[in-house]
């Protein structure tokens, strides 16, 4: 099994391929851009979708947990009785409840991106490909799998005929 | 030149100019930052800044070693300098979030080009703010007491006390502010990474960039983080405000127990927020040459902004009057004739000049787009930002209910010094970014130009 990197010079041309690419039977297949290209989702048929459920779960852990931590503190630990006025001021909480609430939002989204993105991963083959660097400047890549090296090469050299001068560059082991 | 090509030049219509391309973009901003000489200037303000930096260490040492009275605190007003200060930077550090988020969620198209410098402008705000309350707390080395902790005094933090609501509320905003920034910079880091020449800048951009590949997977969750953030700094620089609002409101002092207090808050952060991005924005477009990207429409849209935060704060002015002869309480109205008349008259009308009657210029468009005239006015609001801060503080303690305590402040030397060294700390910070970090977002300028250039 090896990679190989298709590099284009505009993103409708690199959409274009994509699609090709897919139409030809490749699955395995990624695009490093230097922005986010508008309908390279939908041709890949992936979408963002355990990160907004982990933020979500993220911010009621945080609301209970934040409402929690008051209830106990001024209600069971250490109650104050100030003429009477009820223990649980809930509304007294409420700001605080809301501001904990996003910042377990806030730092939980963040480490989840991270993680499903695999950040901090300072060292990838990718990176030792050449013209891999032009993918944060102005290029715009198709990372393809080939499965049986020589047979998806063929296909893969059939499917982009009708791209003139586009580049491959094997990714190195 | 022609009166039809000046008028081309006045244009505030367009976002990003003609000729303007994303690589272009791409290498003249990573070039300023990567390539470029230091330019004297900076060295200049950086120099200026340091040392403005040394005075706010002098004077935060001498505070520690010999306690809040170097400050001119005392009865009946407490709440000094110290205070005035938090509230003022915190106001400003909202300029960056309000463009940054807000105007990121009403999907402006101006905002990409500005919102980096706005965002650097916040974290640096922030940092000045959360010295603020602690250096102002006598026994400082206790603040870690607001944490709920476990500890075997078995006491708990007040939670019901607005003052606590607002250090969880900065709590909140200091970290989403930095996250917000850096997360909205790793991709230009890359860029960084791979457009470097000098080892020291691929280590340095490599270790910060994490690794970014810019695959599609990466931009997915990227695009839904970022919207997350956004969607939830919005709130929280209005929550923060409103907080900061509620410490005063919370108080029965006369002239601070209103409820108008919270968005009376909100509207000055936004106004000294905004003032602070176009003092940064309109020098900068030309230190840096940025005005093909950074372009009139945005000088108009800031200028705007300004004006309509004017109003809003103008109308809270007027409230602030109107309320406590409506309500009739004596103190509330003793404190109003002090402010027309007595010892904080000279600052009242200050703050009424600068923050509501200046700034109507720009309803005139001539104004709006004659940038030093702009860079004048946004300096006198921030200058009348911090005077308003200040009123509030001094002006209603010095008046408070039991007239043998009625007392003015007056500032010392150290009070003085603590004000401008916080400037100190912001502008050494601001240069610092200005040489290391891209001031301008370019994937979001590649993706603007990207969208426009498909859209014809």
């Amino acid at each position: 099994m090896s990679r190989v990197l298709a590099v284009f010079d505009s993103p409708d041309r690199m959409l274009d391929a994509l699609r090709r690419l897919r139409e030809a039977g490749f699955s395995r297949l990624e695009v490093y851009s230097p922005q986010a290209v508008e309908g390279v989702d939908e041709l890949l048929g992936r979408r963002s979708r355990a990160l907004p459920l982990i933020i979500v779960a993220a911010g009621v852990a945080g609301a209970v947990g934040g409402f929690l931590l008051q209830y106990v503190g001024m209600a069971v630990h250490y109650p104050l009785n100030i003429g009477g006025r009820p223990l649980n001021s809930w509304p007294a909480f409420s700001t605080s409840t809301f501001e904990l609430a996003a910042l377990a939002m806030l730092l939980v989204g963040v480490l989840a991106f991270f993680a499903l993105c695999r950040l901090p991963r300072l060292y990838d083959p990718v990176f030792a490909v050449p013209g891999m660097e032009r993918a944060s400047q102005d290029r715009f890549l198709i990372g393809v799998e080939l499965r049986e090296a020589s047979i998806d090469r063929e296909r893969l050299d059939r499917a982009l005929a009708r791209f003139d001068g586009v580049r491959i560059e094997e990714v190195p082991e | 030149m022609t009166i039809a090509a000046e008028r081309m030049q006045e244009d505030t219509r367009r976002v990003v100019e003609p000729g303007v391309t994303p690589m272009g973009v791409t290498a003249h901003v990573s070039d300023i930052v990567l390539e470029a000489p230091t330019p004297l200037w900076w060295w200049v303000g950086f120099g200026l800044s340091a040392g403005l930096l040394g005075l706010f260490v002098v004077a935060i040492v001498w505070l520690f070693i010999r306690g809040v009275g170097i400050w001119g605190i005392d009865w009946p007003v407490a709440w000094g300098f110290a205070i005035a200060n938090y509230v003022w930077w915190v106001g400003m550090a909202s300029g960056g979030t309000l463009i940054s988020a807000l105007f990121f969620l009403t999907r402006s198209e101006w905002r990409s080009a500005t919102s980096r410098i706005a965002e650097s402008m916040t974290v640096f705000c922030v940092a000045c703010a959360g010295i603020m309350p602690i250096i102002h707390l006598g026994r400082w080395w206790y603040f870690y007491w607001l944490f709920p902790y476990p500890n075997t005094m078995a006491l708990w933090p007040q939670f019901r006390s607005p003052l606590h609501w607002d250090f969880v509320a900065i709590l909140a905003y200091v970290i989403g502010s930095v996250v917000f920034w850096y997360v909205g910079l790793i991709p230009d880091l890359a860029t960084l990474r791979d457009r470097a020449t000098r080892r020291w800048q691929r280590v340095l951009y490599g270790i910060l960039a994490l690794g970014w590949q810019g695959s599609s997977q990466h931009w997915r969750e990227f695009k839904t983080l970022y919207l997350v953030l956004a969607a939830l700094m919005a709130p929280l620089v209005v929550s923060i405000h409103s907080v900061v609002g509620l410490d005063f409101a919370g108080g029965l002092t006369p002239g601070w127990h209103a409820t108008q207090f919270p968005p009376y808050f909100v509207f000055g952060a936004a106004l000294s927020g905004f003032a602070v991005v176009l003092m940064l924005v309109i020098p900068l477009r030309r230190a840096l040459a940025l005005s093909g990207v950074i372009t009139l429409r945005h000088v108009d849209v800031l200028a705007r902004l300004l004006l309509t935060a004017s109003l809003l704060l103008t109308y809270c002015y007027l409230l602030e009057v109107f309320m406590p002869f409506y309500r009739g309480e004596r103190h509330e109205i003793t404190v109003v004739l002090a402010n027309f008349t007595g010892v904080y008259a000279p600052w009242y009308w200050a703050k009424i000049a600068l923050n509501s009657v200046v700034p109507q210029l720009l309803w005139f468009r001539a104004v709006r787009l004659n940038r030093p005239l702009l860079f004048v006015i946004a300096a006198g609001v921030v200058v009348g930002m911090w005077i308003e801060r200040y009123v509030i503080v001094a002006s209603s303690l010095h008046r408070n209910y039991s007239e043998s305590s009625w007392f003015p402040f007056h500032p010392t030397v150290w009070d003085w010094a603590t004000l401008a060294g916080s400037a100190g700390l912001f502008l050494t910070g601001f240069f610092l970014l200005l040489r290391f970090i891209p001031m301008v977002s370019m994937f979001e300028m590649r993706e603007l130009l990207q969208k426009k250039g498909r859209s014809g």
